[in-house]
């Protein structure tokens, strides 16, 4: 049977981890190989890499990073940020990743999401959705590290992005990413109901049982968390107790 | 990370820009052997074991091994039993064709690639059991079912005639069930990827690599 995945994600900027609240006030978390090599050994089922000043920055991914970072891990690993065209996407596969993120640059040209799915096969486009809860009981998907609206409804987004060529989608709240309120399980299940590709969970992990509502409210087939990993708040050996405890099958985290 | 051992088997691992060639350099490299990335049929001469990996589909795939002159090369290698690992694409290209985009592949299984049957999410994702129908030294010492890592959405399926079943070596469930490891003589091909499910895909790469060194040490070159 197939395994609920735990995904610690690694939010990096200047090469650095770093993890800010609602994507701003970074503060510095370490460095990239190290964290990644540690998750491995704890029992991360796999690994998110996102550049995240990449794309405000105009910049392409940094791969120096993302191949020390494949190198020390040897379990899967996302990278997200910087990623534009489908050469983006080869180099990026190249320094070492499973699969790639799209985001803003998919917002911008949805074709990239089919010529990429085309080109490597949808299995490895995961289409990362920033979305932030509206007035009127929707969600919008935000571009740039979640610093501009967009005005796309995320519900429809999603659905779209599963058509053309999205393997995966990593939906994010951002209005709950870093504050450790709960993931928005409203926003989940709202998306993992309409597609039936798999969907990572993001944004507002605090504990166990959060991670256990993402799967048991929202549907998520895998759920990722940064700042509770970093500082220690919780291992991914706890995380994994509480979810089995509910009743989810997971992996057993390394002795 | 250990270094190679200059002495250990080598590996010529197809580079044909089908995805993530760094993980499976360096996690052959890691348990003892030395790689080398084959690109063009002169890559493969000196080499104890040939790696097919790749994800993706089919058709462009057999396009770049065509355009690289290594389709001949790969059969001639497989015919005479040399040994080889297949990995997810790797795996799938051995069977006849692939219902993914209609390419005819190498067949030297019998059977087609075909989209997973009854899958709750497609694509398969992540870590799922691995169930053995079969000894194999390449999985000793990993149980009955280990947890490997899973990314596809079509797997390679065997016809109805001849004796399928012998060459079937673990079976894994997403929905359906589908074929997740095969062998026959020195062919080996999974569906999963062991560069990429931690200490369970190192132990059986650690086992591929301890075969070639077996045979090595009984049949001095």
């Amino acid at each position: 049977m197939l395994r609920t995945r735990v995904i610690p994600c690694l939010d990096v900027a200047n090469g650095r981890v770093v993890k800010g609240t609602r994507f701003v006030d970074l503060v510095d978390e370490g460095d990239p190989p190290q964290l990644a090599e540690r998750y491995a050994r704890e029992g991360a089922d796999e690994l998110v890499f996102l550049d995240i000043t990449a794309a405000p920055e105009g910049r392409p991914t940094l791969l120096d990073v993302v191949e020390r970072t494949a190198r020390r891990a040897f379990i899967p690993l996302t990278v997200g940020g910087g990623v534009r065209t489908v050469g983006d996407m080869r180099n990026v596969l190249r320094a070492g990743a499973d699969k790639v993120a799209l985001n803003t640059a998919a917002v911008a040209d949805p074709d990239l999401v089919s010529a990429c799915a085309r080109k490597f096969g949808s299995q490895a486009v995961v289409v990362a959705i920033d979305a932030r809860a509206t007035s009127d009981g929707r969600w919008e998907v935000l571009v740039n590290g979640g610093r501009e609206p967009t005005e796309l409804d995320a519900i429809e987004w999603a659905r779209r992005v599963a058509t053309i060529g999205a393997g995966e989608l990593l939906v994010t709240s951002i209005d709950r990413d870093g504050t450790q309120s709960g993931y928005d399980t409203a926003l989940l299940r709202a998306i993992t109901s309409r597609v039936s590709v798999p969907v990572i969970a993001s944004g507002g992990a605090a504990g166990p049982q959060d991670f256990v509502a993402a799967v048991v409210d929202g549907g998520a087939d895998a759920v990722l968390a940064a700042s509770i990993f970093h500082r220690r708040q919780h291992s991914i050996a706890d995380v994994k107790a509480a979810m089995a405890a509910a009743g989810l099958s997971v992996r057993a985290a390394a002795a | 990370m250990s270094g190679a051992d200059p002495s250990g088997p080598r590996i010529a691992v197809v580079d044909y820009d089908a995805g993530n060639l760094v993980s499976i350099a360096q996690a052959f490299t890691s348990v003892g052997a030395v790689v080398t990335r084959a690109t063009t049929p002169h890559d493969l001469d000196g080499a104890d074991a040939l790696v097919v990996p790749g994800v993706g589909a089919a058709g462009p795939a057999m396009e770049r091994l065509r355009v690289a002159g290594l389709v001949e090369p790969i059969l001639r290698w497989i015919e005479a039993d040399r040994p080889f690992l297949g990995i997810c694409l790797g795996l799938q290209l051995l069977f006849e064709g692939s219902d993914e985009d209609g390419a005819e592949t190498f067949g030297v299984l019998r059977g087609r690639t075909r989209r997973l049957e009854g899958a709750p999410t497609i694509p398969h994702i992540g870590w799922n059991q691995v169930e053995r129908r079969r000894p194999h030294p390449a999985f000793d010492g990993l149980g009955d079912a280990p947890d490997m890592y899973f990314v596809h959405s079509y797997a390679g399926a065997f016809d109805g005639d001849g004796s399928p079943e012998e060459q079937i070596l673990a079976e894994t469930t997403h929905g359906g069930t589908f074929v997740s490891a095969i062998a026959r003589g020195r062919l080996l091909g999974v569906q999963f990827h062991p560069e990429r499910s931690g200490d369970n895909g190192l132990r059986l790469l650690a086992s591929f690599v301890g075969l070639l060194v077996a045979e090595q040490t009984a049949v001095p070159a």
